[in-house]
């Protein structure tokens, strides 16, 4: 990622991630970007706007709409954060791991 | 080592495997058991589950409720649908971030697979904007951990 401080500071805000995972889905126009988050039109835009300067997003023309798509480097972030989440499911199954030992463990001296 | 997996099928699921070395008696109890799941579902490092409720029951509810110590925290509430000991759960679930989310239907298997478990959790969002959000909340969390590690770093 050429401009990785604005990409990281682009994220640093839970609308854009949450914008960023909708455009996971398909491609969206201003409107239906603003829906879900009961935001008004130019606050969406403003996100819009950081998240292009960013790279992660790119705009396509359509007569008089704008839709929004991830670009590349948008991709590559969803991918982070997917593997960011997968990491604490982890560290959850990690602990429950542990958790099994203990109960084999405790099962065993009862046993004895 | 990677015994876990975490996709997304269709617009609605999201579907989590890993593997125990656990029999599913064990893996089971562990996940309907209010004292054993307060011990491991607990998402990144330094947050905890002060409360913990399970009424483990067909019909029953449970209330998980989580902390990082630092004032920030949320909870989950649902109901158990059905309970097939010790194969099978079926429950619903909503985050309260305060407001309540959209209702995460989740059904969870557990196979034996050797002298352990094959765990399968299958969980169906209302809408593609509802998996989309819910898939953004817990990399929040995950955002959070990487954060404070990255912080280590710099």
């Amino acid at each position: 990622m050429h401009n990785l401080d604005a990409a990281f500071s682009a994220l640093a805000d839970p609308t854009r991630r949450a914008i960023l995972t909708r455009l996971a889905t398909g491609e969206a126009t201003v409107n239906e970007l603003a829906e879900p988050f009961e935001m008004t039109q130019p606050a969406v835009s403003q996100h819009l706007k950081v998240l292009e300067d960013a790279g992660l997003i790119v705009r396509r023309v359509e007569g008089t709409k704008r839709p929004r798509r991830l670009a590349k480097a948008g991709i590559e972030a969803m991918d982070q954060w997917l593997a960011m989440l997968r990491k604490a499911l982890e560290a959850n199954y990690d602990r429950l791991d542990e958790v099994l030992a203990g109960m084999e463990k405790h099962k065993k001296g009862k046993k004895q | 080592m990677s015994r876990m997996t975490l996709k997304t099928e269709g617009d609605t699921h999201v579907i989590v495997t890993r593997r125990f070395a656990a029999p599913p008696e064990a893996v089971y109890r562990a996940h309907t058991d209010p004292k054993l799941i307060q011990k491991w579902l607990l998402g990144p490092e330094g947050w905890t589950m002060p409360v913990c409720i399970n009424e483990a029951k067909a019909g029953g509810k449970f209330r998980y409720e989580w902390t990082n110590g630092k004032g920030g925290g949320f909870h989950i509430t649902g109901e158990l649908l059905e309970l097939e000991p010790y194969n099978r759960i079926v429950h619903v679930e909503r985050m309260h971030l305060p407001d309540p989310t959209p209702d995460n239907h989740i059904e969870t298997r557990f196979e034996p697979d050797g002298a352990g478990t094959l765990m399968t959790m299958r969980m169906t969002l209302p809408d593609g904007k509802t998996r989309a959000a819910m898939l953004a909340t817990g990399m929040e969390h995950g955002m959070e951990a990487s954060y404070v590690r990255l912080e280590g770093m710099l």
